[in-house]
């Protein structure tokens, strides 16, 4: 057996240990969606005994996005000499009506990007479009926007735009721990989020609300080591903010790009699917920059945007209700055919049930 | 050079470096173009016969036959081109249910404005595919449309091939325990052409694995019936075509993740771009379903040719859960792999 | 939330620098870290550098196990 099989083996026998060891019921959550992802895909929860409950949190930015923002998206798209540049995450996802991908089909234009920089260069080469960058993502990627944001205003470059729906993550966890309904003993913490905003930040989550947390790698063994940590914390009657990910989670983390993300977006009040308005969880672009603000320069005439009956992504999302006590699940509302975002992203509760639950029980027996 | 009438008009290779509408009126041009550059390439007694259909002598065997249509873009790309995917890809699907093929038709449909010089590299590559495959071009079409009116060449091949194996390779032949063997490393091809495709500044060895396997998988056919059914995993991966064997079946598939051969570069553009590998289309790879006791022999015969050197034992069948592809991971723990939905879109969560 | 990939960094020019994933070679911008030389390992995220990686710390993994297994035995 090599060095990493040995420590895999070592992390089950801890979780499993710990795990048999608790005197009642806990419900810890993962709030990442790439954590929700890695911890379907590595099985975890057929590891955790039955007295662990491992919810799934609000941390994708897909299945927060109310619908509002796409279809401003699609308005975009369609209109003549425009292009809506995006991450590929967004490119599926219902609004209202119709999604990026349908606009493309009636000849909407919709750039698919890995880099907001592409959508810069596109500017570049065509003055005469508009190109309209569709701006998800929490503190990871906002500070990148904020730098294409600088890049276009260093090169003049007027039609560059964002449409902003940046969101940022401690905001939403304290609506979280403070949720009487969710009885949280331990939060998994994004790990890469963690990166740019450092330890911190979370440190209310145990202080005033005595939920302990630790900031976790994304490989499986470092999600085993990081419930380990939560449970040993447990155990020992602790309650702090640990890193897990401590390779790449300095205390203070990255103020190179904070100090870009501040200087560029100012925060406001936000809506996040299923947990209403968040007070200054959003980022919206500061005045000195809204030549390259889409709301400002160009905005979008939209319908009022609607809710799907029967969707309830904002529950799921937030782990009140299962993806399975949904009545669209597995039948309106499918990975081919998505009714709400939980269901098209990649990393959305419903989406990683469909694919990795619906059609066995391997997880808790 | 003049242009005004047909009967004037002659096409001379040097002069002349775009198609036309009229290449494809079946005039004058469409026989300059079939005379002056399809002919001499592909030339067999056969097609230079010219006539509607090919007419092949063919034994009292089973016969197969397949068809299909590419419109890859990049139509050049490292590993191949439009060309060598379509004369590869109707060899393999010959070859995966135990055919040797004997005779391909190639039907272009070219956009106006297409260069020539790229429709001869293209029809070289197909040529030399056929050489090394002694399956050749015996008929096909040409038909020109106008500009935008479609993306440079589509391509469509069929293939007609004799069928070589003493017992049936198909579905119905597979059982419990039976082993799942794939030839070689997973998602080469869609990394590769997803790395040609985008405008990204990124670098690697990836290559396409677009190959023919008849010559790989024709020594397996002398092992009969312990050789239950192959299929080459193209578009979706091996979690396409895996799932396609157990639908409608009462038995599962078993696939063990740290058997499954991935290339660091596969691995490493699948991890920026958030790709899964097993969703990635393969074309010079095909997975084999084997009797339990025929494993080593098969892993044997295919690790002695250059396409098979990374044969690999991956999973096998099972009882239950029916129906099901799961993988078991190196924690021990079992996921559901799946139908992939859509192409794979780069994502950043 | 955040697809991030650790990185080999192999050469700088600017506010760029080529880097190595697993054998793939990327261009990506380097302005949101400070002090980069080639040799450093980074997190990458949408074609930016978020994060240097500190070097590999001592075996904490393991640390942690023996501390359980001799609680087990108590």
């Amino acid at each position: 057996m090599n060095q990493q099989e040995e420590k895999i083996k070592a992390l089950i026998y801890c979780v499993k240990c710990l795990c048999g060891r608790l005197k009642e019921n806990i419900n810890f959550m993962e709030v990442c969606g790439t954590h929700t992802v890695a911890i379907h895909r590595a099985g975890i929860k057929q590891i955790l005994c039955r007295k662990t409950r491992l919810i799934s949190g609000p941390g994708c930015p897909v299945c927060v996005t109310p619908n509002e923002l796409v279809d401003k998206a699609v308005w975009y798209a369609l209109q003549p000499k425009t292009v809506v540049a995006t991450f590929g995450d967004m490119f599926k996802v219902p609004g209202s009506d119709s999604s990026l991908a349908e606009a493309q089909v009636k000849g909407g234009r919709v750039q698919l990007v890995y880099s907001p920089l592409e959508a810069v260069s596109l500017a570049e080469r065509h003055p005469d479009h508009k190109i309209i960058f569709l701006g998800i993502g929490f503190e990871t990627t906002a500070p990148l926007i904020a730098y294409a944001v600088l890049s276009a205003r260093q090169a003049n470059l007027h039609n560059f735009m964002v449409l902003s729906g940046h969101k940022t993550v401690p905001e939403a966890l304290e609506k979280i721990a403070s949720n009487p309904l969710l009885n949280l003993h331990g939060l998994i913490l994004p790990g890469h989020v963690s990166c740019i905003i450092g330890r911190k930040p979370y440190d209310f989550l145990a202080r005033q609300y005595g939920i302990p947390g630790v900031i976790s790698g994304f490989e499986p063994v470092e999600i085993l080591e990081s419930l380990c940590l939560l449970f040993k914390q447990i155990m020992e009657g602790r309650c702090q903010i640990e890193v897990q990910y401590r390779r790449a989670v300095p205390e203070e983390g990255n103020l190179q790009a904070l100090g870009l993300m501040q200087e560029v977006f100012a925060k406001k009040d936000s809506e996040w699917r299923g947990l209403g308005v968040i007070p200054n969880s959003g980022l919206t672009m500061k005045e000195k920059y809204s030549d390259w603000d889409a709301d400002v320069v160009f905005p979008a005439q939209i319908d009022r945007p609607r809710q799907h009956r029967g969707c309830i992504c904002g529950s799921v999302i937030t782990g009140l209700k299962e993806p399975e006590e949904c009545s669209l699940f597995g039948n309106s509302c499918s990975p081919e055919h998505p009714v709400g975002p939980c269901m098209v992203s990649s990393e959305g509760t419903c989406g990683t049930h469909f694919l990795y639950q619906l059609r066995g029980d391997f997880n808790e027996d | 050079m003049k242009t005004d009438t047909l009967t004037d008009f002659k096409v001379e290779p040097k002069t002349r470096e775009l198609i036309k509408l009229a290449h494809g009126s079946g005039g004058q041009l469409t026989r300059d173009l079939i005379e002056n550059f399809i002919k001499p390439k592909f030339g067999n007694r056969i097609l230079d016969r010219l006539e509607d259909a090919a007419v092949l002598f063919l034994s009292e065997n089973l016969l197969a036959f397949s068809t299909d249509s590419y419109v890859v873009r990049p139509i050049f790309f490292p590993g191949g081109d439009i060309g060598k995917l379509a004369v590869c890809g109707t060899i393999n699907d010959l070859a995966v249910v135990g055919a040797k093929p004997v005779g391909i038709s190639c039907s272009f449909i070219l956009e106006e404005g297409f260069p020539l010089s790229a429709l001869n590299k293209i029809i070289d590559s197909m040529q030399k595919m056929a050489v090394q495959t002694g399956c050749e071009v015996v008929t096909g079409d040409t038909k020109v449309v106008e500009k935008g009116a479609a993306d440079q060449i589509f391509i469509n091949t069929a293939g007609i091939g004799v069928v070589r194996t003493k017992s049936p390779l198909s579905v119905e032949q597979i059982q419990a325990e039976d082993q799942i063997i794939i030839t070689g490393s997973l998602g080469d091809h869609a990394s590769s052409i997803f790395v040609a495709r985008q405008n990204l500044p990124i670098s690697s060895s990836l290559v396409s694995d677009c190959a023919p396997l008849y010559e790989l998988l024709e020594p397996l056919w002398s092992l009969g019936s312990k050789i239950r059914f192959m299929r080459d995993p193209t578009r979706g991966g091996i979690a396409a075509t895996l799932n396609e064997i157990v639908r409608g079946k009462e038995f599962g598939l078993e696939l063990w993740e740290d058997s499954l051969p991935v290339r660091p570069e596969v691995k490493g553009v699948c991890e920026l771009m958030g790709f899964d590998p097993l969703h990635l289309a393969n074309e010079g790879k095909a997975l084999i379903v084997v009797a339990p006791e025929a494993v080593e022999m098969v892993l044997g015969i295919l690790r002695q040719h250059s396409l098979g050197k990374q044969a690999s034992l991956i999973g096998k069948i099972v009882n239950s859960p029916t129906r099901l592809v799961y993988i078991k991971t190196s924690l021990g723990t079992r996921r559901i792999l799946d139908l992939p939905v859509g192409d794979p879109l780069p994502r950043i969560c | 939330m955040c697809l991030g990939v650790p990185a080999k960094v192999l050469k700088i020019d600017g506010e760029w620098a080529w880097v190595d994933v697993s054998r793939v070679h990327l261009k990506i911008n380097i302005a949101l870290v400070e002090d980069m030389k080639p040799g450093d390992y980074v997190i990458v995220h949408a074609g930016f550098a978020i994060q240097k990686l500190s070097p590999e710390e001592g075996e904490s993994t393991l640390e942690l196990f023996k501390q359980i297994a001799e609680s087990e035995q108590r």
